[in-house]
């Protein structure tokens, strides 16, 4: 049993890392940017994170640097696509390939440091409790902070009139220009909310999840994130429940092969993507779910008065 | 519109051609020599180049390559000039990268790591008056030769420490690629431990990659929540060591090494010392004396060495640490020495009888003691 606790905890650590970065890039698509730098992004923050920690010797800092990182790239993203009208997916892509060898450039002497003791967390009485303590209550903050994240970007998104804005401007950039929003602000705006979130994630990665600097070390998680948003139709509640479905499966393979059960690992990491097709044939197929689910102008440039 | 494009493109191409010349800068050094040669009667010195396939930062495999090429430098001085390019792919790049570093006069080229095999055949068919060495393979020509370590010896030495310092019984490996070299260690490691402590099995995960910290940060977690309390990884980062170190655990440096990344689950690094043949190869090519071959190297030519045993190892365990090296350089022990039976029971390799390279090179089963499935058997 006490490997069934253990198993949950872990699963909930690593789904963390996906629903943060997944929740950052939720906010850009609904605002109607897709940015597929994120697998760079998260890089880059990585190591401005670690090289924080490295500095200061507080993680909290290494967040906020790599939530800092995450913003500033977003930004730079933000105004080549939004007011230059830059295609989003092949700047996305550059961004991406952009911030894995940059990252390395600058991680280079990073490769040798040691982050000092990592800190262990549990919640008071709750993680006294046979088995649930292990499962639940040992986690660093981030992790319940994730779970938060989600409640407060529902509200936002479907009960805050900025929600509504930003979710018309996802949908109809030329109605809420015409209603008189900045559209290109409010866009510029979502797409570094959620560069920051994809860097906070990027920073969890190399200060606490894997504690240590090498490069390519965010290792394809940011485009599970990406794959995640449309396979949870983009909702926040799916987007989280699928990052622990999609942490649970990497775990739950692991701690199969550790029982002595064989399983094809390299059909299991393909299967995020597989997952993702799926859910996008199905709701290609149907015309009201698309209508529903997905921003309608995602991916497309706005022209302001054309 | 038009004006601004044309002045973002332009701004992109700028950004662009910086970041690559960047990314170019960084990706290849060369270590110039010392000092202008005189332009008096002396010899010329010999061309050596690597290529890794790791960035020389890895702490690990690339690491343990790049302190070799230094003892060149060091045991021979102004009479070689070594160069390297480090991150080479397995693939047509590498083809292109060798056969620039013959093009440049280099007269000894070596590559370190598997994939390089097929592209160091082809280009040292071309180049005849260059002699070529190739880490890990097993194809040879006239000029090319291979050579390699044997790392199993080191997992031997881990395990006769891990069945010594385990409490639950349960070994964990972290494993990288299903092929004979990482099998062999696994099967080493659990012999070793074995010897010390019969009632040891051992767990195995399976990372199907060399490098990627954070799976390995993963398997190393699932085995330690399966019970394992002694970690050994056969991939080349220093993630299974410190996720030991994080929670609680004990686990050994692999290839270089890594006390530093785990000082408190450190029990001892298994590392690779290619300084040795590295020299001896390129005396032999100053000497005219080379000629092809392979090489398997081990504790007995100074190639494998298990280097900072923890302070906590029983004194017995550390004495019998210098037996096994002691007996493996005299050359009166084996460790693969016959019984050896397979999960099933089956015996693989007779009573009394020495297992050879050929035996070694094919090793794809479990000994008895190991867990689970060799993936795709």
């Amino acid at each position: 049993m006490e490997s069934y606790a253990l198993l949950i905890a872990a699963t909930l650590n690593a789904g963390t890392v996906l629903a943060i970065a997944a929740l950052g890039l939720l906010i850009n698509e609904k605002a109607g940017v897709v940015n597929l730098g994120a697998e760079g992004l998260m890089l880059c923050a990585a190591i401005a994170g670690f090289a924080a920690v490295v500095h200061t010797g507080n993680d909290w800092l290494g967040f906020a640097a790599g939530m800092g990182a995450g913003a500033v790239l977003a930004a730079i993203f933000g105004v080549l696509v939004i007011w230059l009208n830059t295609n989003q997916y092949a700047t996305g892509l550059a961004l991406s390939l952009f911030g894995v060898g940059f990252s390395a450039f600058v991680g280079i002497g990073y490769v040798k440091e040691i982050l000092p003791d990592r800190p262990h967390f549990a919640v008071p009485y709750l993680a006294d409790i046979p088995l649930l303590g292990a499962a639940f209550f040992k986690q660093h903050p981030l992790v319940y902070g994730a779970m938060l994240l989600v409640l407060s970007l529902i509200w936002f998104l479907f009960r805050s009139r900025t929600g509504l804005v930003l979710r018309a401007v996802g949908e109809s950039p030329a109605s809420a220009h015409a209603l008189g929003y900045p559209v290109r602000r409010i866009r510029l705006a979502a797409v570094m909310t959620g560069g920051a979130l994809c860097g906070l994630a990027g920073a969890y990665i190399s200060v606490i999840y894997t504690p240590l600097w090498v490069e390519g070390m965010v290792a394809g998680k940011g485009w599970i994130a990406l794959a995640l948003t449309t396979f949870a139709t983009w909702r926040p509640a799916r987007v989280l429940l699928g990052a622990y479905l999609f942490g649970g499966v990497t775990m739950l393979q692991f701690h199969l092969q550790g029982m002595g059960v064989q399983v094809p690992s390299q059909l299991l990491s393909a299967l995020p993507y597989i997952a993702t097709i799926v859910v996008l044939a199905l709701i290609s197929r149907n015309p009201t779910w698309i209508r529903v689910n997905m921003p309608a102008s995602l991916g497309k440039p706005f022209y302001p008065g054309s | 519109m038009t004006d601004l494009s044309k002045r973002s493109i332009v701004k992109m191409v700028a950004l662009t051609a910086v970041a690559a010349a960047a990314l170019v800068g960084c990706g290849k050094k060369e270590e110039a020599p010392k000092a202008e040669a005189p332009a008096v009667a002396k010899p010329e010195p010999l061309k050596i180049a690597f290529a890794y396939v790791g960035p020389v930062g890895d702490g690990g495999w690339t690491f343990a390559h790049d302190n070799g090429r230094k003892e060149i430098e060091k045991a021979f001085g102004d009479k070689v000039v070594t160069t390297f390019v480090e991150k080479v792919p397995e693939s047509a790049d590498a083809e292109r990268v060798i056969r620039d570093m013959a093009a440049q006069g280099n007269k000894l080229i070596f590559g370190t790591t598997f994939g390089y095999m097929e592209p160091m055949l082809k280009v040292a068919a071309d180049n005849k008056g260059v002699k070529f060495e190739h880490a890990t393979g097993y194809k040879t020509a006239e000029n090319l030769r291979t050579y390699d370590s044997r790392t199993y010896e080191g997992a031997y030495m881990a395990g006769v420490i891990a069945g010594k310092m385990t409490k639950t019984n349960t070994l964990g490996v972290v494993a990288s690629i299903p092929i004979p070299e990482v099998v062999r260690n696994i099967n080493s490691f659990t012999m070793g431990a074995q010897s010390v402590n019969p009632k040891i099995k051992t767990k195995v995960v399976w990372v199907n990659e060399w490098f990627n910290p954070p799976k390995e940060t993963e398997a190393a977690t699932s085995l330690i929540n399966g019970g394992a309390d002694v970690l050994m990884q056969n991939t080349d980062s220093s993630a299974v060591l410190q996720t030991a170190e994080k929670m609680g655990k004990r686990a050994f440096g692999w290839d270089s090494d890594m006390t530093a990344y785990g000082p408190k689950a450190h029990l001892g690094s298994a590392v690779i010392n290619w300084g040795p043949y590295y020299v001896k190869a390129v005396g032999e090519a100053l000497e005219g004396k080379w000629s092809t071959g392979s090489s398997w190297w081990g504790v007995k030519e100074g190639a494998i060495e298990m280097v900072n045993v923890a302070a906590d190892v029983p004194e017995d365990t550390k004495k019998k640490i210098d037996e096994i090296k002691a007996g493996l350089k005299a050359g009166t022990f084996s460790i693969w020495k016959g019984p050896i039976v397979d999960q099933a029971g089956k015996e693989m390799l007779a009573k009394d009888a020495v297992a050879d390279d050929k035996f070694l090179g094919g090793v794809m089963f479990y000994v008895k003691g190991v867990e689970g499935k060799i993936p795709g058997k």
